[in-house]
């Protein structure tokens, strides 16, 4: 109906719905004071109009009143802050078995890898109904990765990694932005986000690629001989690293920390930074010898071998969305 | 209107030559003046606090690192730096003490010492920024710092980008701290001058008062940066 | 109720006791550099809307068209800047303020005379600064100088703009100063602190931010420019250093900073509410202390405006409930206002309407504020021009409408003239719809998704229409307000001369000649009244005195 001049944005994912919920809530609420407000205003304006001969009625102020107006909207406020609270911690909590893609941002492009291998440029193309998270990073200044049909957003930062994710439900073209502001063409920095059926989507990832990104990443291990002292048994001058990420690791200085992807990245650019207990810091930095891309594959082969199940999205043919055939291709 | 409104001239029997027009007595002057210097040194305080906390998040980010650069200034430098700021916040107090009870001699003698133990501050301050230009430690195209052990790890190099970053830290704070240091001369200067002439009295040395708050304030914030930037991990 | 007496003889005042440009740049007149100030910043305003006239402009067609994309990058970069920096934050304080809170306190003038010229030297140093950048190249990192694109990115005036906005900071700090123990020492006798009128309530609030917010943005511009000149890596992630470690630091005072902004207007607004309901303000200790609550909380909350650049979850959760927290002192003065308005007696001349239009566009500024510290909600519409609109509406529909407010109630004050009633009324109403129609829309581009510091949406076509509607608001809110700067300059010529007290107003302010004396009062006033008696100004006596309890 309204093509030209929408009024909603397009809901594509479970977040959407959740975010417009309390949106609409806050609009009601929100409503309903602006009214109480100007209807206040309104009528006293005209009620109390200056006529010759009326005097104001001088009132000093009541505190019950005041407490009242302070007490009311606070509890208010509190609620909608506990709804938002929930509606963050889920879009900030990705479910344990996404899966993954990597995100290199640059001025003024997205470049995105599936973990299958297959590569993107300001472009992604996933199912319907799976869980994706985005494993972002920048070559340069601070980007933001902005998806309005998904209610998502993620700063995207140089020198670490910051996680987000999704689960789209409609398929269909979806605007993909930069929404923090990164130079020239910080408003050419855009794309767009794909969400195809299941089928297509196997179709599609069935197109030619160079293996997934941990067998890039095993092949960069062994290039850069990584293996002679991470290796598999207990005798290497490194950590054995099989079964490491995602679990604490007790440093030398008897902090414990847990090995997610920056503790990954972190240990490979500076090596000395956080040592495991028991090894000596003897490892050189990799900063300026590997690109973030050849680190995304680094990262994403130390979690394969410390993940027995993988979960590729080929095998994600799942069930719970309706199968509406084509794509569409209008942009929403 | 009501007709309490306008009530008779504050007659003010004997102004004082100091007063300002539109004060009504010297004590309100004094008072706004004094004041006015402690509001003053609480914006010094957020002006520096923003620094000290950069400090303290890459101190606690970076403490090997942090405590290797640390360990390659001279503390004595600093200490013997430390004892001159305490000896001159000393006579200021003298100053102020010689301007309250009418000593001339000690006034004027307790600010030249005072500028004197600045400029004693800032002679140590050149020689110990000498010295770290000459080890190639200034932030910068030519900054090297290879192959220094971290305390206590002996087997392990900070790493130079992270030392590079207490170097700049270092030179930004000491630095706008000797800033502070040189403004302080000149007020001082400037109250010598005062003194000098005879401006000073028992009853009227507000200046007095106020340029000493800040020069203890500037003393402070040294005794602060002190143990922060020369004395990490010196202990091992 | 305006009634003007014609003098026939004009009585000496500070306008015409001294004449000559050296009377006018060495003045220590309080009331002299309200001028000064007020004549700099309306030269920047001017500036800074031309930019956002281009602006809009640009938006007007969904493709890049009108200028690069570098220029456009430039000017909504220095339409912040200027605006920010070289208006929104003087404006009230050092134009009103100055002008206004030694007379009603009862003082002579501020407790540093000299100190406030020098800031206003500081000022212009600065603005020049800011111009001389502008004129050779401009600067293009967003008024926000988001780091590493400010320090290492960027190949535009980066450090001047800094340096720039780093000098009038210590204007800012000096007024500031100033005020604080202006109102602490100089108050006349009898002027308690329950007494004081809630606009020098609003000014002391706003001070204490000034003083301890400014420094810190100085000092975060200090490290800015020395690791763009020098190359350090404070905060620089490729040389080990943190990019949010910088917008923590220029977020503790850009978000307080926003209630430099925004108090002082409330300050005006109360003001006039009360004069034109002929009432005291209802629960004035609650809206007094409710300005203390707004600048306190305000230090509390910046990192609202990071929930998605990477902080933790458990951060953002603190920074979002005591976003809350500061809204709570903020909807209590609205409903204050309103209350005063109950069983007054209202007159409905120029700066009423805007007062009125005040807070209407508060209460919608203030109510989208809600939506941006739900956590769930602030990622969506973050960096979007839901934020745009937001604070547009707090600082162009809030601050500005209780500036210009401001200006019609104290002009006769001020210039010793009358304005035309009819042609401001029309101006406040023009500017309020005119605000609403640019702003308004970009409620729905943002929540739509339309990303903020765009200047080309050729791939979203279906943005314009909304565009469209806001560009055409900006003409009409442009014309709202050249008209007041048109018919004030009028007034000073022609305009009838203005009686001491031509609302009948309650104040110190109003009891002096207009416009007053250098030393504002003949002799120094004793008080013995409340603040806003209006029961005894109009001659009657109260009538059922609700005592708080």
């Amino acid at each position: 109906m309204f093509d030209n001049f929408p009024l909603w944005p397009a809901r594509a994912s479970t977040a959407a719905g959740n975010v417009d919920a309390l949106f609409i809530f806050l609009l009601i609420v929100s409503g309903m004071m602006t009214l109480l407000i100007f209807v206040a205003i309104m009528y006293f304006a005209a009620r109390y109009r200056h006529r010759r001969g009326v005097l104001a009625e001088q009132i000093e102020g009541s505190t019950p009143l005041e407490l009242t107006w302070s007490v009311i909207p606070f509890f208010v406020f509190m609620v909608i802050f506990a709804w938002g609270a929930v509606v963050y911690f889920k879009s900030r909590t990705p479910p344990r078995d996404s899966t993954e893609v990597y995100v290199v941002a640059k001025q003024w492009m997205w470049k995105l890898e599936h973990a299958e291998g297959q590569r993107e440029i300001n472009e992604l193309h996933v199912p319907v109904g799976r869980d994706v998270k985005l494993i972002m990073t920048s070559q340069d200044v601070i980007h933001s990765f902005f998806v309005p049909a998904f209610r998502m957003k993620q700063d995207v930062l140089p020198g670490r990694y910051t996680v987000a994710w999704f689960r789209a439900i409609k398929p269909g073209t979806y605007h993909l932005f930069c929404a923090e502001y990164c130079g020239t063409q910080h408003s050419g920095m855009i794309g767009s986000i794909v969400v195809m059926e299941p089928s297509q989507f196997e179709a599609w990832m069935s197109g030619g690629t160079s293996g997934p990104l941990s067998a890039t990443g095993e092949k960069i291990f062994a290039e850069l001989g990584c293996a002679t002292c991470h290796r598999s048994d207990t005798q290497g001058r490194g950590p054995n690293l099989q079964g490491v990420f995602g679990k604490p690791v007790q440093l030398a200085d008897g902090r414990t920390v847990t090995a997610d992807e920056n503790y990954i990245r972190e240990s490979i650019l500076d090596p000395g930074a956080k040592i495991v207990n028991g090894f000596k810091p003897v490892m050189p930095t990799f900063q300026g010898l590997v690109s973030e891309e050849q680190l995304n594959a680094l990262v994403a082969y130390v979690k394969s071998v410390s993940q027995p199940v993988a979960t590729p999205m080929k095998t994600a043919a799942t069930a719970d969305q309706n199968n509406d055939k084509g794509s569409g291709s209008q942009v929403q | 209107m009501p007709d309490s409104t306008v009530v008779g001239l504050h007659h003010e029997e004997e102004h004082h030559p100091e007063l300002l027009h539109h004060f009504a007595e010297p004590e309100q002057q004094r008072d706004a003046a004094s004041f006015g210097m402690w509001i003053f040194l609480g914006t010094e305080v957020m002006f520096f606090g923003g620094l000290f906390l950069a400090y303290l998040i890459y101190r606690r980010l970076y403490f090997g690192d942090f405590g290797a650069a640390s360990s390659s200034i001279k503390a004595g430098l600093g200490a013997a730096n430390t004892a001159v700021l305490i000896c001159s916040s000393l006579t200021v107090v003298l100053a102020i003490w010689g301007a309250q009870t009418a000593r001339r001699s000690l006034m004027i003698g307790s600010l030249i010492l005072t500028m004197l133990f600045g400029l004693t501050f800032l002679g140590i301050k050149g020689i110990e920024y000498k010295e770290k230009f000459d080890e190639h430690h200034v932030p910068g195209a030519s900054f090297s710092f290879d192959h220094v052990p971290i305390p206590g790890h002996p087997d392990q190099y900070a790493n130079p980008r992270h030392a590079e970053i207490f170097f700049a830290l270092y030179f930004i704070m000491t630095g706008l701290h000797a800033l502070h240091m040189i403004v302080g001369l000149g007020i001082f200067t400037w109250l010598l001058i005062m003194a000098w002439k005879g401006r000073f009295t028992p009853e009227y040395h507000t200046p007095l008062e106020i340029g000493g708050l800040y020069w203890h304030f500037v003393d402070i914030i040294w005794i602060y940066l002190f143990p922060l930037l020369y004395l990490i991990d010196r202990h091992r | 109720m305006a009634t003007a007496t014609i003098q026939p003889v004009e009585r000496e005042n500070y306008l015409n006791k001294h004449y000559g440009v050296g009377s006018w740049l060495f003045t220590t007149d309080h009331k002299r550099i309200a001028l000064l100030y007020l004549i700099s910043i309306t030269f920047f305003f001017f500036i800074g809307g031309l930019f956002a006239l281009l602006i809009r402009l640009e938006l007007l067609t969904p493709a890049g068209d009108l200028v690069q994309a570098d220029t456009y990058n430039k000017l909504f970069t220095m339409h912040g800047q200027v605006m920010v920096f070289f208006f929104l934050i003087p404006s009230i304080p050092a134009v009103l303020g100055n002008f206004l809170v030694p007379m009603m306190i009862g003082a002579k003038d501020l407790a540093f005379p000299r100190i406030n010229l020098l800031s206003w030297y500081l000022y212009i140093i600065a603005g020049l600064m800011m111009v001389h950048c502008m004129l050779t190249g401009g600067v293009d990192t967003g008024w926000t100088f988001y780091t590493p694109f400010s320090t290492a990115f960027s190949n535009t005036k980066v450090i001047e703009a800094g340096l720039a906005i780093f000098v009038s900071g210590f204007s800012s700090i000096l007024t500031g100063l100033n005020f604080v123990v202006t109102i602490h020492r100089m108050r006349a006798p009898g002027m308690t602190w329950s007494r004081l009128p809630l606009f020098i309530w609003a000014h002391y609030a706003t001070s204490i931010i000034q003083i301890l917010g400014t420094p810190v943005i100085a000092i975060t511009l200090v490290l800015v420019v020395a690791e763009r000149a020098l190359h350090l890596g404070i905060f620089d992630p490729k040389l080990g250093g943190d990019p949010l470690l910088f917008q923590h630091l220029f977020w503790f005072y850009s978000h307080p900073a926003v209630y430099i902004m925004i108090l002082p207007s409330m300050g005006v607004v109360t003001e006039i509410i009360a004069c034109f309901s002929r009432k005291r303000i209802f629960g004035y200790s609650f809206v007094a202390f409710s300005s203390i609550a707004i600048a306190v909380f305000g230090f509390l909350v910046w990192a609202h405006h990071m929930f998605v650049a990477g902080i933790s979850v458990y951060a953002a959760l603190i920074f979002s409930i005591l976003s809350y927290a500061v809204a709570v002192p903020s909807a209590v003065k609205v409903f204050n206002w309103t209350a005063t308005l109950y069983k007054g007696s209202i007159h409905y001349d120029a700066p009423m309407l805007y007062a009125f239009g005040f807070v209407g566009l508060f209460t919608m500024g203030g109510l989208t504020g809600l939506f941006l510290a739900a956590l769930g909600i602030d990622v969506h519409v973050t960096d979007t021009y839901f934020v745009i609109a937001h604070f547009h509406y707090i600082m162009v529909g809030g601050a500005l409408m209780g500036y210009l407010g401001g200006m019609h109630f104290w002009w006769p004050k001020i210039s010793g003239r009358l304005y035309p009633e009819g042609w401001a009324r029309l101006a406040a109403l023009i500017v309020f719809l005119g605000f609403n129609l640019t702003f308004f829309p970009q409620f729905i581009l943002g929540y739509l998704g339309m990303p903020r510091r765009y200047f080309d949406y050729s791939h979203m076509p279906e943005f314009q229409v909304l565009n469209v509607l806001s560009t055409a608001g900006a003409t009409v809110l442009g014309v709202g307000y050249l008209l007041p700067m048109i018919y004030f300059l009028w007034s000073m010529r022609y305009g009838k001369p203005a009686p001491d007290n031509p609302w009948n107003a309650a104040g110190l302010e109003w009891m002096t000649s207009s416009p007053p004396t250098t030393f504002n009062f003949e002799t120094e006033p004793v008080v013995t009244w409340e603040a806003y008696n209006y029961d005894e100004l109009d001659g009657g006596h109260k009538q059922e005195v609700k005592v708080a309890g």
